[in-house]
C-alpha cells in the first residue's frame, strides 16, 4: 500500500494527518470553553434558567470534544520527538521552552480546573465553578498564545542565532516570542476557533428551530451564534488580508504558490479566481483570472511589479497545487460565512430570524464549515512554507528522525486506523447529543458522579479508619 | 560521585521530578483501567470510572511536561530516546488514545459500551506495559552515533525490558488497587484488599528480579551500586524498601483505608530513587551526560523562571481539585 514512499514522506504524511486531527478539536474546543464562560456568566447575572439549561447542554458535548482534542495533543508532543527528531534536537532550545510554557500555563491550567468545571457545580458553589470554567477558557486561550508563537517562529524566524552543535539558540526571547507573523496568526486562528463554533451552535439552534420555532434553548443558541458570525466574519476577512501582506512580506515564496503566479508580472499581477496549477510545466492552466487585482490586493497598486516563482530555484517550491487550492476553499468559506451572517442580520431585522426555514437550512448547511476552513486554512499554511520546516533556514529532509520506511509506515497505518475509529464513534456521539433539543432542567456531568460523598472532611476519614 | 550544582543538574532533578510526579498520578490511574476486567459489573465499574473521571487529565499532563520539558532542557536526549524507543512511545500513545476518549464515550452509549470499557483497559495495559519496556530500554543502552540514533527499530525488545515492562504493569496495579481500597466502600473495597495481597507479592517479586537484573547490564552499574565508598550511599535504599514493605504489610492486614495508597507509592519513590543511582549523570546510560545533552543555559534559566513560580502554583491547584472530590464514591447517584 505504500510502496514507493520513502521514510522523510512518511512522516510528513503522518504529521499532517495527527496534526489535522488534533486541530479541529482546539478549533472547538477554544471557542466552546468562552461560550461556557459567556453562558455561565450570563446564569449567575440573570438567574435565567435558560442560560444553566444551555449550559450544561453544551458542557456535555464540550467533555466529548476535548477529550479527544487532549488525546490527540498528547500525541503530537510526542511526534516531535519520534518523528521529527533531528528537528528536535536543533531547534529543542528555542521551541522547547515555548512548549513548555504551554504545559505549565496552559495545559496544566485546562486540566487542573476541568474535572470541577464538568462534575464539581455541586461541590464547590457557582461561584466557584463559573471560576473554574473561566480558568478552562483562559487556559485554551493560553495554550493557543504558546503554540502559535512556537509555530510562527518556524514560519518566520527571528531572534536566535546558531551554536557550534548546530542548534538553534535564543537570542533575545521577546524577539523570538513575538515574532514577525506571531500576532496575525494568533488573532487569525483565535478568530476562526470562535467563528467555528458559532457555526456549530448556529447549526444546533436551526435544526432544532426548524423543527419547533418556540423552543427557548435553541432560540437563545442560534440568536448568540449568529450575532458572533455576523461580527466576527468581516473581522477574519480584514485579519486575513493582513496576515497575507505580512506573509508577502516575510514569505514571498509562499504567496506566489497561493496566488499561482508561476511567472513574474512586471506592470501589475493577476488575481487568478481558479485554474488547474500545473507544478511541472510551472504554469496555471485554464485560469479564470482579473487582470491587475493581484497587485491590488496584495501592493495596493494596480500596475505594481509582482515577483514569480521563476524567480526561486526549482528546489524551494512549495506544493503550489494544494496551497493554491486550499487558500481558496478557506478565503470562499469565509465570503460564505460573511453571507451568512448578513441574511442572519436582515432576517433579525425583519422579524424572521426564529422562522426563516431558508436561513436555518443555510446555517445547518454551514455547521462544518468552520472545520473546513481551520483544516485549508493550516494546509495553506504549513505546505506554502515547503520545502522547509524552519523557513529558510532548515529543510524539512534534514529535520527527520533517523528511521527506516517500515517503521514510519506501520506506525501511520496504525494512526489512520484507530484515528477513524475514535473519530467516527466521537462524531457519533456527538451528534446524537446535538440531536436533542436541550431540555428545561437539563442535567449536567455531575449526575453521573455523586453530589456528596462519604467523609465530608478526609479529617473525618481519617477519624474513621483510626476507629475501624 | 561529584556533585556540583549546576543548572543542568537543577533540570534534570526537575524533569526526573515531573516524571515522578507522572508515575505517581497516571500510575494508579492506568492501574484502574488494567484491574478493570477483574471488576465485570457495572456498578463496580462506574465507581471505578468515577473514582478519577475529574482527575484523568490534570494526571496526564505531567506526561506532557515530562516529554516537552526534555525536549526544551535536553533537547539531544529527546532527540535520541524517541526514535530509539519508537514502537513502545506510539504504543504507549495508542493506548492512551483508547483510554482517554473512553472516559466520555462510555457514558454516550448503552450498546457499545463495553467495547469501551475493553478499550479503557486495553488502552492502559498497552500505555502501562509500553512505558516499562521504554524504561528497560533505556538501562540496557542506546546505540548513538554523533548527534543521532543509530540502531534498529527491534533494538529495544529484550528480555530485559520484557521484564521491566511487566514489572510496570504489575506496579500500577497494586496503585490502582490501593487507590480503590481508599476510594470505594463494601464489596468492592474488600475486593481490592484482597487483589492488593496478591499484588504486593508480585511487585516485591518484580523489585527483586529488577533489582538483581540490573548490575549485570552494565559494569558501571555494578560499581556504583556495590563499590565502596558508594555502598554508603546505596544500601539504605534496599533496607528502606524492607521497611515500607513492613509497614505495608501491616496497613494492609488493619485494613486501613488510606496507607496502603501512600507506602505503595513511597515503594515506587524508593524504586525510582534506585533507577537515579544507577543512572546518573547519564541521560541516555553510557552515551550521554546530563551535561552533554543540556540546553544552552538561556534556554534553561528562561525555563527555571517559570517553573519556579509556576510548578508550586500547579501542585496548589492540582491539590484543590483532589481536595473537592475527597472521600468515598458511591453508586448510587443517577446516570444519563
Ligand atoms: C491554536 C490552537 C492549538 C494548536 C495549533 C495546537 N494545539 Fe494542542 N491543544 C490546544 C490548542 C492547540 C488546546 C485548545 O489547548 C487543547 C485542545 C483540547 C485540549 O484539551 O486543549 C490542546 C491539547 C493539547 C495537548 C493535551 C494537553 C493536556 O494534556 O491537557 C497537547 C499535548 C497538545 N495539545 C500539543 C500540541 C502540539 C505538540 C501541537 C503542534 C504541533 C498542538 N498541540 C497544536
Ligand atoms: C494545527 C494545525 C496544523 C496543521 C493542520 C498542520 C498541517 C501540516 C501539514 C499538512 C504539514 C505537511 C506539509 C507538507 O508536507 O507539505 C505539516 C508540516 C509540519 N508542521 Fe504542521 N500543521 C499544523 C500546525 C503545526 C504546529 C502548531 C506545529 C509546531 C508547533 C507544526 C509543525 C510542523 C512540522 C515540524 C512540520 C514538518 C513536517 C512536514 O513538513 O511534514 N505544525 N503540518
Ligand atoms: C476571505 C477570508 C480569508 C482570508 C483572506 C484569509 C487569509 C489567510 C492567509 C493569507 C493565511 C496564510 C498565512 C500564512 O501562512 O502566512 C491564512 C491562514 C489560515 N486561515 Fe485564513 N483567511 C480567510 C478566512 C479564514 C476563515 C473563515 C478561517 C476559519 C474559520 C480561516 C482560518 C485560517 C487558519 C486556521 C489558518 C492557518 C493559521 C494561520 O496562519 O493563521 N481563514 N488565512
Amino acid at each position: 500500500m505504500l510502496e514507493g514512499w520513502d521514510a522523510v514522506a512518511l512522516a510528513r504524511a503522518q504529521f499532517a494527518f495527527t496534526m489535522s486531527f488534533h486541530i479541529i478539536f482546539p478549533a472547538f474546543s477554544i471557542g466552546l470553553s468562552s461560550y461556557l464562560a459567556v453562558l455561565e456568566a450570563l446564569w449567575l447575572a440573570t438567574k435565567r434558567e435558560v442560560y444553566i439549561n444551555l449550559f450544561n447542554y453544551w458542557l456535555k458535548i464540550f467533555a466529548v470534544a476535548f477529550g479527544m482534542g487532549v488525546v490527540s495533543g498528547i500525541v503530537m508532543s510526542y511526534q516531535i520527538g519520534t518523528n521529527w527528531s533531528a528537528f528536535a534536537d536543533k531547534t529543542g532550545p528555542v521551541i522547547g521552552p515555548l512548549m513548555a510554557y504551554e504545559v505549565l500555563t496552559a495545559f496544566f491550567l485546562e486540566a487542573g480546573f476541568l474535572g470541577v468545571m464538568l462534575f464539581g457545580l455541586e461541590r464547590v458553589g457557582p461561584r466557584l465553578h463559573f471560576l473554574a470554567t473561566l480558568m478552562v477558557a483562559i487556559g485554551t486561550l493560553i495554550s493557543a498564545f504558546w503554540i502559535l508563537s512556537a509555530n510562527s517562529w518556524m514560519q518566520t524566524p527571528a531572534g536566535h542565532a546558531v551554536n557550534a552543535d548546530g542548534q538553534f539558540v535564543a537570542d533575545e526571547w521577546l524577539k523570538l516570542i513575538f515574532n514577525p507573523s506571531f500576532p496575525y496568526r494568533l488573532v487569525h486562528m483565535v478568530l476562526a476557533a470562535y467563528l467555528t463554533t458559532s457555526l456549530v451552535v448556529g447549526a444546533v439552534g436551526a435544526y432544532h428551530l426548524l423543527r419547533d420555532q418556540h423552543l427557548a434553548g435553541p432560540r437563545v443558541m442560534f440568536s448568540m451564534a449568529m450575532w458572533m458570525a455576523t461580527l466576527v466574519a468581516p473581522i477574519q476577512i480584514l485579519a486575513g488580508d493582513q496576515h497575507g501582506l505580512n506573509t508577502l512580506e516575510h514569505q514571498p515564496v509562499k504567496i506566489m504558490a497561493m496566488e499561482g503566479h508561476f511567472e513574474s508580472h512586471k506592470d501589475g499581477a493577476p488575481l487568478i479566481l481558479f485554474g488547474l496549477p500545473n507544478q511541472t510545466a510551472g504554469r496555471v492552466d485554464y485560469a479564470i483570472e482579473i487582470p491587475k487585482l493581484g497587485s491590488v490586493i496584495l501592493k495596493h497598486s494596480p500596475d505594481a511589479p509582482m515577483a514569480g516563482l521563476d524567480t526561486v530555484p526549482r528546489e524551494n517550491w512549495p506544493p503550489v497545487p494544494i496551497t493554491f487550492w486550499s487558500f481558496r476553499i478557506m478565503a470562499g468559506l469565509g465570503f460564505l460565512i460573511l453571507g451568512l451572517g448578513l441574511l442572519s442580520l436582515w432576517m433579525r431585522w425583519r422579524g424572521g430570524l426564529y422562522s426563516s426555514r431558508l436561513l436555518h437550512l443555510f446555517a445547518i448547511a454551514m455547521g462544518p464549515a468552520g472545520f473546513v476552513a481551520v483544516l485549508a486554512g493550516w494546509i495553506t499554511t504549513e505546505t506554502g512554507r515547503q520545502p522547509f520546516t524552519v523557513y529558510g533556514l532548515l529543510r524539512t529532509t534534514d529535520s527527520a528522525s533517523p528511521l527506516a520506511a517500515p517503521a514510519v509506515g506501520s506506525s501511520l497505518i496504525a494512526f489512520v486506523i484507530v484515528y477513524f475509529i475514535v473519530f467516527i464513534a466521537g462524531v457519533v456521539y456527538l451528534l446524537r447529543l446535538m440531536a436533542q433539543p436541550p431540555h428545561p432542567g437539563e442535567h449536567g456531568l455531575d449526575s453521573h458522579i455523586p453530589a456528596r460523598a462519604a467523609g465530608i472532611t478526609p479529617a473525618a476519614g481519617a477519624a474513621a479508619e483510626g476507629a475501624r | 560521585m561529584s556533585f556540583a550544582v549546576d543548572i543542568a543538574t537543577i533540570w534534570a532533578f526537575i524533569i526526573a521530578f515531573a516524571v515522578f510526579v507522572y508515575v505517581v498520578m497516571d500510575g494508579f490511574d492506568l492501574g484502574l483501567g488494567i484491574l478493570f476486567p477483574l471488576f465485570p459489573q457495572k456498578a463496580d465499574r462506574d465507581v471505578i470510572m468515577n473514582s478519577v473521571a475529574p482527575v484523568w487529565d490534570g494526571n496526564e499532563t505531567w506526561l506532557v511536561l515530562g516529554g516537552g520539558g526534555m525536549m526544551a532542557a535536553f533537547p539531544l536526549a529527546y532527540a535520541v530516546l524517541m526514535p530509539a524507543l519508537y514502537t513502545p512511545m506510539i504504543a504507549m500513545l495508542l493506548g492512551l488514545v483508547f483510554r482517554g476518549v473512553a472516559f466520555e464515550f462510555r457514558w454516550r452509549t448503552r450498546t457499545a459500551r463495553n467495547k469501551w470499557d475493553l478499550a479503557f483497559s486495553g488502552g492502559s495495559l498497552l500505555a502501562s506495559l509500553a512505558q516499562g519496556i521504554a524504561l528497560g530500554a533505556i538501562l540496557q543502552g542506546i546505540h548513538v552515533e554523533g548527534r543521532q540514533y543509530a540502531g534498529g527499530w527491534w533494538d529495544w525488545l529484550t528480555p530485559f525490558s520484557i521484564l521491566t515492562g511487566v514489572s510496570l504493569v504489575i506496579g500500577y496495579a497494586l496503585l490502582g488497587a490501593t487507590w480503590l481500597v481508599m476510594k470505594t466502600e463494601g464489596i468492592l473495597r474488600d475486593r481490592a484488599y484482597r487483589l492488593s495481597w496478591v499484588l504486593l507479592t508480585a511487585m516485591l517479586g518484580a523489585i527483586g528480579a529488577v533489582s538483581i537484573a540490573t548490575p549485570f547490564l552494565h559494569v558501571q552499574y555494578t560499581h556504583r551500586w556495590f563499590a565502596w565508598p558508594n555502598i554508603i550511599l546505596t544500601a539504605p535504599v534496599p533496607i528502606a524498601v524492607a521497611a515500607v514493605t513492613a509497614m505495608l504489610l501491616r496497613a494492609l492486614a488493619n485494613k486501613y483505608d488510606y496507607q496502603p495508597f501512600f507506602l505503595t507509592l513511597a515503594l515506587f519513590a524508593l524504586s525510582y530513587a534506585g533507577l537515579g543511582i544507577s543512572m546518573f549523570p547519564y541521560i541516555v546510560p553510557q552515551s550521554i551526560t546530563i551535561w552533554q545533552a543540556a540546553s544552552p543555559e538561556n534556554s534553561q534559566i528562561f525555563m527555571l523562571f517559570g517553573v519556579s513560580v509556576l510548578i508550586p502554583l500547579i501542585l496548589g491547584y492540582t491539590a484543590w481539585a483532589y481536595w473537592v472530590f475527597r472521600g468515598k464514591v458511591r453508586p448510587e447517584s443517577g446516570y444519563h
